[in-house]
């Protein structure tokens, strides 16, 4: 490759920000993806317990140096506050293990050594006498794992090491992708209905009308989404605008005001009116372009209007439903926000998932296979996007 | 981590923050370098929050120096284990519920405090003698009973209003949405004291599969109805807003907003669960540990105690600080009957057992979310 | 003549739907307007605000909000990182943009595709990514870091908007300048960047919109003494909704229609540039 000239100083003036983006984002990015199938943590922390363990094939109890070492890295994780990193994994396997853990840490160092370590664990807490939690130690040892993947699709591993759908009542995220999927594709379609009309009326108006509606979706556009999503709750809430409104008509009686935020309801019409823009926008770039002497000709020719529309608007709009479909489709399955505040149980989508794992469950593993799936999902389309229609000719307001 | 001890200087406190902003570089405070002495603390927000602020962070720093940084969160273990997990722990001292401090101590993610070297009594009792039984465990002591009651707005209430726990779980008598906090603490023991369990037996219930599966089951039945809260505020607001016909809550949340903001809200005391807040814990692995040493002591002092209930009726687990409750600081109400420890209020009220919850909260979170997702 | 009849209905029907459609656009914001004028904390329209009665109006959560010292402090933490975010992300994001506009960038559609990705990455991924890689090397709860991420998120915008500046760029003029002996550092400040600053500008615009928009990050990466504006608003929404909230957002209305009119006017100066 040739590195002077022209193309020298092309490369050199992208290379800053391929690097900044590469160390701030890319980097990031992939931290995230590494969580989701290494796991080091308990491999870490108890290296010896493992050592014992292994060889041991869950069959009766495992040997007493087993026992031994983790009476003695149990209490030490604890004192270097790395006990947590070990409870965690291990109670995931099998729940009720943080306790178990935790309870012998603590009480391992005071509690009176019994002849035997398997003696004086078993005292502290009879769960050490069943092979199932030293398996689930084992298996939290290993520092790769499928297992959040798995968990992800909703897979399980048998017991006879094949691997099976979960039961149906803890099938919950391919469920959940799956709303996630439809809920975006409802979005954009709304946003095909309300967005086509009006990116068409704003391309065929004169030019200061056209200016004026240009300026009606673009104020939204620019408007935080926090205060698009305070302005809905203020809408939609029970006592909210709307529903006074509707009671002050006589509309709906006072004690049957409408329902229509903390459910789906309010995610799918505060998503809706967030990304309208998105659509609209590319549509009426496509839209301007398009002579309106086309659609006389086409009059001229005998077509009536449906007909015209269909043989002769619509194939020249099409890029620009594609680029406003695609985007909005994007920016709707990665979305977090606005269900978060207006989806209340039942409008939480894959994004709100995630984010439950990462603060609340702690599963960061889990949040990690979900993050990119839902990742892979969102390069695909991006691919898609770009094949069709092209990064670079992509534009805002 | 790794951030400097900050020296303690009460010249330096906070003379210009808005100046020391703008000079002082954004690198300069990625190494967390505060100039003036200061420690956060996490509690719940809201009126509580600004109880603790009046009854004590005030004189506190006024007596220190050391600033008050104050942070709100909805309770749970998260995100301490989280910051202690990442190795980046910057928050000081939280107010855990009970159980969650029994919890956490265990894990070794906070510093035990020991009781009985906390400050004594009014009298000088010594501090084991002045905090009430099951008041305190092995991890530090409580700081205040609290209550999780149900309330509605008479607003929205007319003709004959829900008296019982039961009430709260007829749909048919009662058609509306309610409020209920996003967790399993109390909300199991609602569902089993409303599906008819005595209330001596609502743990031992609880003990058992059957006894779980008949506390969801009795969810169920409303589960439709309920928008689920996280935060302590969010009820009152709720009820005001006629979002729910009624709510869970925190009885002290309700109690301000009856007196301060006049809100016309009633608290149904049958079938209260009555808890202790507390300890007040210090995360281990913080870089201000004296400080927060001192701050929490400075909480244990019954004067704190009790001045916090001038503001808010939560009641004082030491009895010594129990003499110093009045009335209310701003409206003169007498603050006594409206405790939730107040024999009128006590007819029907469950002890929340924080032991049994430090045993299964976490089992009971993960079942909790799960069934909320179905 | 019945044709007529339902072209004109037709043609009806469609100017009433683009009026509903504009009016679900623009009302929920114009409505905030009034409210946050309320003298009442609700959120809904008292009957002495409908009679247009004065003492139903008041400017009491605007008090509010600038005695609240949370408030003031959000401001200069939202300036602070911000301004240092748009800074680094229009620097970047201009240079690039320069390469990616000169014919003989090799692989272009690959490099674009890589710069412009944080934009269409779901918030929340970046936000967990970023959350765990800038604690795991000491950034987390710091100004850097946050500057850093809102950075990366900015600067996709400043490479779109330079780019459509630069299409409409006449390289001879390049040319023109060299052959008159200006050197390239000195041909790109006397001739280029006066040319396209408007789309720098309106990027750099945009980069700072999106630091001042942004939440989720924040939410993830930021501690209590980083707390910006649409985080403390965050907390506003999800915990305890006052009138202050929407007093708050009519300032952000006024900002984003501020922002509107300034990127429109350059874009017609950089269109007339040419």
């Amino acid at each position: 490759m040739q590195l002077r000239g022209p193309r020298a100083t092309a490369v050199a003036l992208t290379l800053p920000l391929l690097a900044f983006i590469g160390l701030s984002f890319v980097a990031p990015l992939g931290t995230l993806l590494s969580k989701s199938a290494y796991e080091p943590n308990v491999a870490n922390i108890l290296p010896r317990t493992l050592a014992a363990l292994d060889g041991w094939d869950g069959d009766g109890l495992p040997p007493e140096a087993a026992f031994a070492s983790l009476a003695e890295e149990l209490p030490k994780a604890r004192q270097e506050r790395t006990l947590v990193r070990v409870a965690g994994p291990v109670n995931r396997l099998k729940s009720g293990m943080r306790r178990v853990l935790t309870r012998t840490a603590r009480q391992v160092e005071k509690a009176e050594y019994a002849g035997s370590w398997r003696e004086t664990l078993i005292g502290i807490n009879p769960a050490w006498q069943e092979p199932d939690t030293w398996l689930a130690i084992q298996a939290a040892g290993a520092r790769f794992t499928l297992r959040h993947y798995l968990q992800a699709l909703d897979l399980e591993r048998r017991p006879d090491g094949g691997i099976g759908l979960r039961s149906e009542e803890s099938r919950i995220y391919m469920p959940l992708l799956w709303r996630t999927l439809l809920v975006s594709l409802g979005v954009t379609l709304l946003c095909l209905a309300i967005g086509y009309p009006i990116a068409h009326l704003i391309a065929t108006s004169p030019p200061k009308r056209s200016n004026l509606l240009l300026l009606m979706v673009l104020v939204p556009f620019w408007t935080s989404l926090l205060v698009r999503t305070t302005a809905w709750i203020v809408l939609l809430q029970r006592q909210g605008v709307i529903n006074s409104l509707l009671v002050a008509l006589g509309i709906t009686p006072d004690s049957e005001r409408l329902e229509m935020i903390y459910n789906m309801t309010g995610t799918f019409t505060a998503m809706t009116h967030v990304l309208l823009p998105f659509m609209v926008l590319p549509l009426y770039s496509v839209m301007r372009s398009i002579p309106p002497t086309h659609m006389a000709a086409a009059a001229s020719l005998g077509a009536n209007p449906v007909q015209g529309f269909m043989r002769v608007y619509l194939p020249q709009t099409l890029p620009g439903i594609g680029a406003g479909g695609l985007l909005v489709f994007i920016l709707a399955i990665g979305y977090y926000i606005t269900p978060a505040l207006v989806g209340g149980r039942s409008g939480q989508l894959i994004s709100n998932m995630i984010a439950y794992h990462v603060q609340t469950s702690l599963n960061w593993g889990l949040a990690a296979a979900l993050s990119s799936i839902l990742l892979v999902a969102v390069i695909g389309l991006y691919l898609i996007y770009s094949r069709l229609i092209g990064i670079d000719r992509m534009r805002l307001g | 981590m790794n951030k400097p001890n900050p020296v303690p200087s009460k010249v330096a406190a906070r003379p210009n923050r808005a100046l020391r902003w703008l000079t002082g570089l954004p690198l300069a405070m990625a190494a967390g370098a505060l100039a003036a002495e200061s420690i956060t603390v996490v509690s719940w927000g809201g009126s509580y929050a600004r109880a603790c602020v009046e009854a004590y962070h005030k004189a506190f720093t006024a007596e220190t120096g050391i600033e008050v940084l104050l942070e709100d969160y909805n309770g749970g273990l998260a995100q301490v284990r989280a910051q202690v997990d990442a190795g980046a722990v910057h928050w000081d001292v939280v107010d855990l519920e009970m159980a969650d401090g029994k919890l956490a101590c265990d894990e070794g993610i906070i510093e035990p405090i020991d009781s009985a070297q906390l400050p004594p009594g009014l009298n000088g009792e010594a501090p084991m003698d002045d905090y009430m039984p099951g008041a305190v465990s092995e991890c530090g002591p409580g700081a205040l009973f609290y209550s999780t009651i149900y309330a509605y707005n008479t607003r929205y209430i007319q003709g004959s209003p829900p008296t019982t726990i039961e009430d709260f779980f007829d749909l048919e008598k009662f058609p509306g949405r309610r409020g209920m906090r996003r967790s399993p603490l109390a909300n199991l023991e609602f569902a089993l004291m409303a599906d008819g369990v005595p209330l001596d037996q609502v743990y031992a219930v609880l003990d058992t599969e059957a006894g779980l599966e008949r506390a969801f089951r009795k969810l169920d039945s409303i589960k439709d109805q309920v928008v689920w809260w996280e935060a302590g505020a969010q009820p009152p607001q709720m009820l005001a807003d006629g979002e729910v016909l009624m709510s869970t809550a925190y009885n002290g949340r309700i109690f301000n907003a009856q007196v301060l903001e006049r809100q016309p809200f009633v608290i149904v005391w049958d079938g209260q669960v009555l808890d202790i807040d507390g300890p007040l814990a210090i995360v281990s692995g913080t870089s201000r540990l004296e400080a927060a040493r001192q701050f929490v002591r400075f909480a244990n002092r019954p004067t704190s105690m009790a001045y916090v209930s001038k503001y808010i009726s939560y009641s004082p687990t030491r009895e010594s600080a129990k003499a110093l409750v009045d009335k209310h600081w701003e409206t003169g109400i007498d603050m006594a009957p409206h405790m939730p420890t107040a024999p009128e209020n006590m007819k029907r009220a469950l002890q929340s057992d924080w032991r049994w919850w430090s045993d299964h909260r976490d089992e009971m979170n993960e079942r909790f979310s799960a069934w909320l997702i179905r | 003549m019945n044709a007529l009849l339902v072209r004109r209905a037709g043609h009806y029907g469609f100017i009433a739907f683009c009026a509903a459609a504009f009016i679900f656009l623009v009302a929920p914001i114009l409505v905030i307007v009034p409210l946050s004028f309320n003298a009442e904390p609700y959120f809904t329209f008292t009957e002495g605000m409908l009679r247009l009665d004065p003492d139903a109006y008041s400017l009491r959560w605007y008090r509010n909000v600038v005695e609240d010292e949370a408030w003031s402090r959000a401001l200069v933490n939202s300036l602070i990182i911000g301004s240092a975010a748009t800074l680094l992300a229009t620097a970047l994001g201009t240079l690039a943009a320069l390469g990616l506009a000169s014919p003989a960038m090799p692989g272009r559609a690959l490099i674009t595709g890589i710069l412009i990705s944080p934009m269409v990455t779901p918030i929340i991924i970046v936000a967990v990514g970023m959350f765990f890689f800038y604690s795991s090397i000491g950034l987390g709860q710091s100004y850097t870091g946050l500057i850093l991420a809102h950075a990366a998120l900015g600067a996709p915008f400043v490479v779109i908007t330079v780019t459509a500046t630069l299409s409409g760029f006449d390289r001879t003029l390049l040319r023109a300048a060299a052959s008159l002996g200006a050197g390239p550092l000195r041909s790109f400040f006397r001739v280029q960047l006066p040319l396209i600053a408007p789309g720098v500008f309106s990027g750099g615009l945009f980069a700072f919109a999106t630091s001042f928009d942004e939440v989720v990050v924040v939410l993830f990466m930021g501690g209590l003494e980083q707390r910006t504006i649409p985080r403390q608003m965050w907390s506003g929404i999800r915990e305890q909704i006052s009138p202050s909230i929407l007093a708050v957002a009519v300032f952000l209305i006024a900002f984003a229609v501020l922002a509107l009119f300034t990127v429109q006017w350059l874009r017609q100066r950089s269109a007339e540039a040419r």
